[in-house]
């Protein structure tokens, strides 16, 4: 039996509804300017996703650019260090660009051209987005502008030059907390501007429709690839499926495929910076409120007068105070479950994975890996676990680096 | 029931002139100077008060108003605060209109039918919230309604003629025409373009329509006096608050400065002698 009828939800893989909602969450919550441009983005995208062509480059892309299908990995060291279950790795962090993000950047900017958009615009926290859309606009020879808070230019240096050298422009946002929700306002100021020429590639499942829909299709591609890679590799449907939540794109990639099947557990893992209970954490679902911002409602970190709370984490990929609307709706429904980590368990999980496996984890996919090595070793050595590895953590050195107290150049 | 939006449009048709709508971000810099900021603007000729409730995310605003935001929650300023501020105000002018502008979310935390009661209770006449496009009102529209509140839509560049019925099925008190396409206080629209814009909404609708976003001098005002039934102005009076903190002035001389001359020009645009400046 599938999940989905045991709980009386016929689907869960159904939503959004025509309006954009999942439940009472998601929907589309612009000002009137963007209105008709969002309308249009969704009549583009519904067109296009059902056009053989427009799938076929995109595959041909994913293919020979980003170098999918990405590799699933069993971390043997791992799984034996922990002495529970088998812990598989899903290689998103060995595409080109090295995250997640490269999957549905070439979705939005392939649709972008289609529009006949001349410039792309997106906004970044710990610039991997923005790296990845920045990399898609060289590609196609388009003018790319990168918002980008202030803070998060300082910690993600690395990300910040690769993203000049592509090409891009990247501006630094100077209001409000000058980090990811900054950014995003500031993109969707930049869009309003510009509404005859630009198309705004969203960086996550949020945002108004179709965003959410549309970044989640582009993304389940990772999904689809592990469950044929597991089915050759184990003859069977995994038992657990990890991964790391900020807006939440690569934990909706990994879930959306296996959604209605019952015998396959999902867990986010949001951050929870330096602990629920200090009030310095980016878990929107564990910590937060239903809202409306950026274009949706969904879990928020608010205070009693709807004012959206300064979010922390280590990973700047993962510090934005709200979450895509989808999880809110798999949370309250119970489908999905959702867990935390702190930055020092994410740490402690990124120097255990670089030792025992030889990968360095983004400290995004980190936080993901703490809760894999929290609930591994109460598990039965047959039950598989597969991580999205979403990210690789060479631009995150300096961050760690900092955190053990290290100087590194 | 309130009826001061449709009162105030019904005089100014007329004495045949048109309106001066002034937006102000309330809390800026603290409640009690905003709240002298805002009773003397009626004083000084606005004919209707527009008051932004400060939101820490205001993506449809420019710098000044963001900046006024910030100003106004570092003080401490809540929407029962401004809620606050308007009921004191009824006790010293109860004819002026006064709408609310903002975003849902400080709305939703505070509840939505808790919202529309106290709002309408305190003599607030309108509401205009710049992320609540027709398509997701219903669950404030509604309630609002009932409460005598009019709903304020925004038509922008990007309204089409297939869209435009969207948003005015529903729409009450004004419509209020978003001269640009882009955010407050940046850019400004050419007057033909207004006055062509104004043209074809007022095809479409019996309501008065108002024209925002780029207004910045009296001279800009009296421009676009001459075609739209009001003009609103905002970010150069929100930008006149910061004037007088950075340099010690008293905000609220500068705002009704500002004010007064601004009301001067478009009640004066439609006068004899007036066209063709």
């Amino acid at each position: 039996m599938s999940a989905a009828t045991k709980s009386g939800i016929n689907s869960y893989r159904g939503g959004p509804d025509e309006a954009g909602h999942f439940g009472i969450f998601g929907g589309r919550y612009v000002a009137e300017t963007l209105m008709p441009l969002i309308l249009e983005v969704e009549r583009a995208w519904q067109s296009a996703r059902h056009d053989p062509a427009f799938r076929a480059e995109m595959d041909d892309l994913l293919a020979h650019y980003v170098g999918r299908p990405s590799p699933l990995y069993f971390a043997e060291r791992l799984t034996k260090e922990l002495g529970g279950a088998k812990i598989y790795f899903k290689r998103d962090e060995l595409n080109h660009t090295g995250a997640h993000k490269i999957n549905h950047a070439i979705g939005q900017v392939l649709l972008a051209r289609r529009m006949g958009r001349t410039r792309i615009i997106a906004e970044t926290g710990a610039g991997q987005h923005g790296v990845a859309t920045a990399t898609v606009a060289a590609r196609f020879g388009l003018p790319c502008v990168v918002y980008m808070g202030e803070r998060d230019i300082e910690r993600q240096k690395p990300n910040v030059f690769r993203m000049r050298l592509l090409g891009a422009e990247v501006r630094a946002v100077t209001s409000g907390s000058r980090t990811l929700k900054d950014a995003m306002n500031e993109a969707l100021r930049d869009w309003v501007a510009h509404v005859e020429d630009t198309f705004y590639v969203i960086g996550t499942v949020a945002g108004p429709h179709p965003y959410p829909a549309m970044v989640r299709e582009f993304q389940s591609v990772i999904g689809r690839e592990v469950r044929e890679q597991i089915m050759a590799r184990e003859g069977r449907l995994p038992d657990t499926l990890v991964a790391c939540i900020g807006g939440g794109s690569n934990a909706l990639g990994l879930f959306h495929p296996f959604l209605d099947e019952a015998d396959v557990a999902c867990h986010g893992v949001e951050a929870a910076g330096r602990g629920i209970e200090t009030g310095e954490h980016a878990a929107a679902l564990a910590g937060g409120t239903p809202g409306v911002l950026h274009g949706n409602r969904t879990y928020l970190l608010q205070d009693e007068h709807g004012q959206i709370r300064e979010a922390h984490s280590i990973s700047a990929g993962l510090d934005y105070p709200g979450i895509g609307p989808e999880h809110s709706w798999l949370k309250e429904t119970g489908r999905v479950r959702y867990f935390a980590a702190t930055d020092d368990e994410a740490l402690a999980a990124f120097r255990t994975c670089a030792r025992l496996e030889g990968i360095l984890p983004a400290l995004e996919p980190a936080h993901a890996l703490a809760h894999v090595i929290r609930i591994a070793p109460e598990l039965a050595c047959d039950h598989i676990i597969v991580m999205n590895m979403c990210g690789r953590g060479d631009k995150d050195i300096f961050t760690v680096a900092e955190a053990l107290g290290e100087e590194i150049g | 029931m309130s009826g001061r939006i449709a009162r105030r449009f019904a005089e100014l048709a007329r004495a045949g002139r048109a309106g001066l709508i002034t937006f102000v971000t309330a809390g800026d810099p603290d409640m009690e100077t905003s709240e002298e900021i805002v009773a003397s603007l009626p004083l000084m000729g606005a004919d209707l008060i527009e008051i932004g409730v400060p939101f820490s995310d205001p993506m449809a605003d420019g710098p000044a108003i963001q900046e006024a935001n910030l100003r106004a929650l570092g003080a401490g300023a809540t929407l029962a605060g401004v809620i606050g501020l308007v009921r004191r105000l009824r006790a010293r002018d109860d004819h002026t209109p006064v709408v609310l502008m903002g975003y849902y979310n400080p709305i939703l935390a505070f509840g939505v039918e808790a919202f529309v009661e106290e709002a309408a209770a305190a003599g607030i006449d309108g509401l205009i919230v710049v992320d609540l496009p027709p398509e997701e009102d219903a669950e404030l529209r509604r309630p609002a309604k009932a409460r005598g509140l009019d709903i304020i839509r925004l038509a922008t560049p990007t309204t089409d003629d297939a869209r435009l019925p969207k948003v005015l099925d529903g729409a009450s008190g004004f419509l209020y025409h978003v001269a640009v396409a882009g955010i407050t206080g940046t850019r400004s629209a050419a007057e033909e373009t207004v006055e062509r814009a104004v043209a074809r909404l007022k095809r479409a609708t019996d309501l008065p329509v108002a024209v925002g976003f780029g207004i910045k001098t009296p001279e800009d005002a009296a421009a676009l006096a001459r075609h739209a039934d009001a003009v609103v102005v905002g970010s150069a009076l929100v930008r006149e608050v910061a004037a007088a903190l950075d340099d010690g002035g008293d905000p609220v001389a500068r705002v009704s400065a500002l004010a007064k001359r601004l009301a001067d020009a478009v009640h004066a645009a439609r006068e004899e002698g007036a066209e063709g400046r």
